[in-house]
């Protein structure tokens, strides 16, 4: 792995609301390195697109990055300028959304809308702009690409809709791409084929990913490192071979004893009790407590860890415990 | 596509026969005809002989058959009231009334899409509030009282404009344009701001909507995302797709800016077609009422089928069929 | 007395409550009409009764004392001397009258049609509804208009005076019945589709009483938003017309006969005769429609 492409440190997003303060993302931090693809996964409402949208600058009013610093190859563009920022979109940071049918515009020619960012973000001519868009396409699998540069949005089937996308993703040749749930819109028989491609371009070109998504088989099949995350909190962070199959942290214990992938062979799932708390009614201390069995009172009532409390990887007291007492 | 363009043609005529059925019992029935046409010194002999001079004799399809023939060739009847044919004193007015309603037209479609566009971008901003609580009572303020306000402001209090009239005309073959003078240009203004005034606060209402609800689509997202600029994002994605819903409205705008020229040319004694309708009905000259009749509906129906096919133009969903699954993997 | 605490705290009325644009406009509305109801009762001057008329009272100004006579009239007169502020209450009535007559017209018939189009579907719903959309391609004004001539080319010559304000509500309201026939007609597809009306069919009610009892009550919320709504535009159709010299005849002046025979001043100095006049129908019209707006979103926020 090269060096680190993006470094988010602390942190918060807030959206103030009549009712107080929510805050969808909460003291998070991470790395990704040129090449690798880390995997976000949670449940919905975790705060995982909040995570990606806070990175690439396009929070919806009022929510906004209350504190923290992102990283980008070292320099932060948390405070950037909007001029400064639209540089960095498409150019230093691709965007993958999660409906390739409404991602795209409609009234506008695949080719034209890859022309445009090309020639957004490269000094090059019209000219040489369709060209590429055109070597774009035919990267990322369109066939006939040639013949098809000129074709609008609804003329292409759902997986080929999101190959264009991640060809505009990519067609400024980013250093970071946040895909967010790219294929959980897709064909169940088309999914497996967008994620090799994405997976298979990044790797090319050395490109980082943030790959956000819900579903567990994703993750093991895509990305090198996974952090779980649990009411805008990271509940765990650490390589996908042992986050899958030796998890520290007890919701991603859960987590994993849930999903079809990782209880091979057993008979039934389990499953975890309750649902995760809605942002307007955390629960105090760590916002896991009510549904863990192990919780004891310093969960309940001390300020919830982050992972540089515990042991770096799993943000939970238990994991302190057990490590003192070792 | 075709069978798409064959049914409008279709419907359009539908709606076509219907309105000249209407315009003709009006002639046929309301009043009688004879006793319009013929002074009180009149004989049996002399109503039987117009009776079938005029083919009213004839079974009621018939009658009815030879009056869309007559108004397809242009005779529209002799007016009551002024003992000319209709289609002499129609031409003669309806380039004042076309002037009118193109500058209009071209007012509240720049207008509107200019404002609707500001407003939508500067959603909060000052200014773009007042605009839009000025047109909330624009929208309510009848068009009349709008000409009146304009009249008392620019002509009376400023006098800088004309209060009635078209100004000096220029005569183009049979056309007479007041946009060549001075005085006809200075007395367009204000009649038309009248007339394009509601139009336009509409068009503007329905702009500033659409393009809010195109800037939460998810590819305006998508354009942010790529780092395209506010200006492109705005100008190019959103706007394109705002204008599809915005045309049909607009067209049918255009048909109402025409009919709604009757009340400003009353309000600035403009010389149109409106003021004569007016006047027609004033004094029930049933073949003017008629005739305008048929005329403003062959306008509405081919404004609609322009309409629709602009739609075509625009949205290339509508446009290829063929080529969807061409795309299948 | 609990129907009327429950009535208070209902959502319409919460609504209400916190709106202040609705209770402005509730405020002006029911002034105007009462104002117009007993306009006998509360105008200084019967404006149509020559005998009070003083020709030396004409042009005078608003709260200002006659040169001759010395008389004060709050809205100064016209050039007959007629107490405008009493022709105004005169004038409100005709241009009110007009209006609910006109809205309760088209209401009636839209209604009428719109359920039986929806609920007998086949060709009389085809035909209602053709007719309907021809009727929709033209300003509803225009409409109005040639109703007005078409109307007033039947009526004989000697009634066409008294008869004015009949054709004028027929014209008006006519030119209107399509927007409640295609609400109703829309409601009525959906209720007839539910379980209870197949219930109602199978124990054999007829179709009339299925009609009033169960589909009419679904559609009275979006009909009595369309209605209000109706009631700014028929009042402003009324005044146009009138204005445009096709509407009240000058013996019953209406709000916008009074602002056609105002505008005849504007250039000689005499303001009032023409500004109160337009102030108040501006205060109706503009009242009533706000009144509209905020019962379409506090019936249905689903609608804006």
């Amino acid at each position: 792995m090269g060096d680190t492409v993006l470094s988010v440190k602390d942190l918060v997003v807030d959206i103030p609301t009549r009712k107080g303060v929510l805050r969808p993302v909460d003291r998070v931090s991470f790395d990704i390195n040129e090449g690798e693809v880390l995997g976000v996964v949670g449940e919905s409402g975790a705060g995982k697109s909040m995570t990606g949208n806070a990175i690439i600058g396009l929070l919806d009013p009022p929510a906004h990055i209350a504190s923290g610093e992102i990283l980008l190859k070292g320099s932060p563009i948390q405070n950037l300028e909007k001029k400064e920022m639209q540089k960095i979109r498409g150019f230093e940071i691709g965007m993958v959304f999660q409906d390739p049918l409404t991602s795209l515009n409609p009234l506008i020619p695949i080719g034209e809308q890859l022309s445009e960012t090309i020639r957004k973000h490269l000094p090059v001519d019209k000219k040489t702009a369709d060209k590429r868009a055109l070597a774009a396409l035919d990267e990322v699998g369109i066939p006939a690409a040639a013949s098809r540069i000129n074709n609008y949005p609804h003329q292409f089937s759902g997986g080929m809709r999101q190959r264009v996308v991640i060809a505009l993703a990519l067609c400024a040749e980013p250093s970071l791409v946040i895909a967010d749930e790219p294929t959980t819109a897709l064909d169940v028989s088309v999914q497996a084929q967008i994620i090799s491609l994405l997976k298979q371009l990044c790797r090319e070109r050395g490109t980082a990913v943030m790959l956000i998504t819900h579903d567990m088989g994703v993750i093991a099949e895509a990305s090198n490192r996974v952090a779980v995350m649990y009411a805008g909190r990271l509940a765990e962070l650490g390589s996908v071979e042992k986050v899958l199959t030796t998890p520290e942290q007890p919701y991603t214990q859960g987590l994993m004893a849930s999903t079809p992938l990782a209880s091979e062979g057993k008979k039934r799932l389990n499953q975890i009790p309750g649902a995760m708390p809605t942002l307007g009614a955390l629960p105090s201390g760590c916002a896991f407590h009510p549904r863990c069995e192990f919780a004891y009172d310093k969960c309940r009532v001390d300020p919830y860890p982050t992972l540089s409390d515990c042991n770096g990887r799993a943000a939970c007291w238990l994991v302190t415990e057990n490590s003192e007492k070792r | 596509m075709l069978a798409f363009s064959i049914r409008r043609i279709f419907q359009a005529i539908v709606v076509l026969a219907v309105v000249g059925l209407v315009a003709f019992s009006m002639f046929r029935f309301v009043g009688d005809p004879i006793d319009n046409m013929l002074g009180q010194e009149r004989t049996d002999a002399d109503i039987v002989r117009l009776r079938t001079q005029l083919g009213l004799d004839l079974p009621f399809p018939i009658q009815y058959l030879k009056f869309l023939q007559g108004a397809a060739q242009g005779n529209f009847g002799v007016s009551y009231r002024q003992g000319r044919p209709v289609a002499d004193i129609i031409v003669e007015r309806a380039p004042a009334t076309l002037e009118l309603a193109a500058v209009s037209v071209i007012f509240a479609i720049v207008g509107g899409i200019v404002f609707g566009i500001f407003t939508a971008i500067q959603r909060d901003g000052f200014i773009a509030n007042a605009i839009m609580t000025s047109s909330l009572i624009g929208v309510s303020l009848p068009t009349f009282l709008i000409g009146i306000l304009l009249i008392y402001l620019f002509a009376v209090e400023l006098s800088w404009l004309p209060s009635f009239g078209r100004g000096e005309v220029v005569k183009i073959g049979w056309w007479s344009t007041g946009f060549l003078t001075v005085s006809g240009l200075k007395a367009i203004i204000l009649p038309s701001i009248t007339l394009g005034l509601y139009q336009m606060t509409l068009i503007m209402r329905l702009v500033r909507s659409e393009m809010l609800e195109v800037l939460r689509q998810d590819y305006i997202r998508f354009a942010f995302a790529r780092g395209l600029s506010d200006r492109s994002i705005h100008f190019k994605h959103a706007l394109k797709n705002t204008l599809v819903p915005v045309i049909t409205v607009t067209g049918l705008q255009i048909g109402a800016i025409i009919a709604f020229a009757i009340i400003t040319e009353t309000v600035f004694q403009w010389p149109g077609v409106g003021l004569l309708f007016i006047n027609a009905i004033q004094f029930v000259d049933i073949p003017v009422m008629a005739t305008y009749l048929l005329l403003v509906s062959v306008m509405f129906v081919v404004i609609n089928l322009v309409v629709d096919l602009l739609y075509y133009a625009v949205d290339p969903r509508l446009r290829s069929d063929g080529a969807v699954k061409a795309g299948h993997q | 007395m609990s129907g009327l605490k429950r009535f208070w705290q209902s959502d319409l009325m919460w609504s209400f409550r916190h709106s202040p644009v609705a209770i402005i406009s509730l405020l002006v509305t029911v002034l105007l009409i009462f104002t117009a109801i007993c306009a006998p009762l509360l105008a200084p001057h019967n404006p149509f009764d020559p005998a009070t008329l003083n020709l030396m009272n004409g042009f005078s100004r608003p709260m200002e004392p006659n040169q001759f006579t010395n008389e004060v009239f709050l809205m100064g007169t016209d050039d007959q001397g007629r107490d405008m502020y009493s022709t105004i209450m005169y004038g409100m009535r005709v241009s009110l009258f007009v209006g609910f007559m006109a809205v309760l017209f088209s209401m009636t018939l839209g209604v009428v049609l719109g359920l039986l189009a929806g609920y007998l579907g086949g060709w009389v719903d085809i035909i209602i509804m053709r007719i309907a959309d021809i009727q929709l391609t033209f300003p509803s004004i225009l409409v109005a208009m040639l109703i007005f001539g078409i109307a007033k080319g039947f009526t004989p010559i000697e009634m066409r005076e008294q008869m004015a304000i009949w054709v004028l509500i027929l014209a008006i309201g006519l030119s209107d019945w399509v927007k409640f026939a295609r609400v109703v007609r829309g409601a009525t597809l959906v209720e007839k589709a539910k379980e209870y009306i197949q219930a109602a069919k199978l124990i054999d009610r007829k179709p009339i009483a299925i009609m009033l009892s169960h589909i009419l009550p679904n559609v009275l919320n979006p009909v009595l938003v369309i209605a209000t709504i109706s009631l700014a535009l028929a009042i402003i159709a009324e005044a146009t017309l009138s204005f445009l010299g096709v509407g009240a005849p000058p013996t019953q002046p209406s709000l916008g006969t009074l602002i056609r025979i105002g505008q005849d001043y504007l250039f000689s100095g005499e303001w009032w005769i023409l500004f109160f006049p337009a102030v108040t129908l501006l205060a109706l019209a503009l009242s009533v429609n706000l009144l509209g707006d905020w019962l379409r979103d506090a019936l249905n926020p689903r609608l804006r």
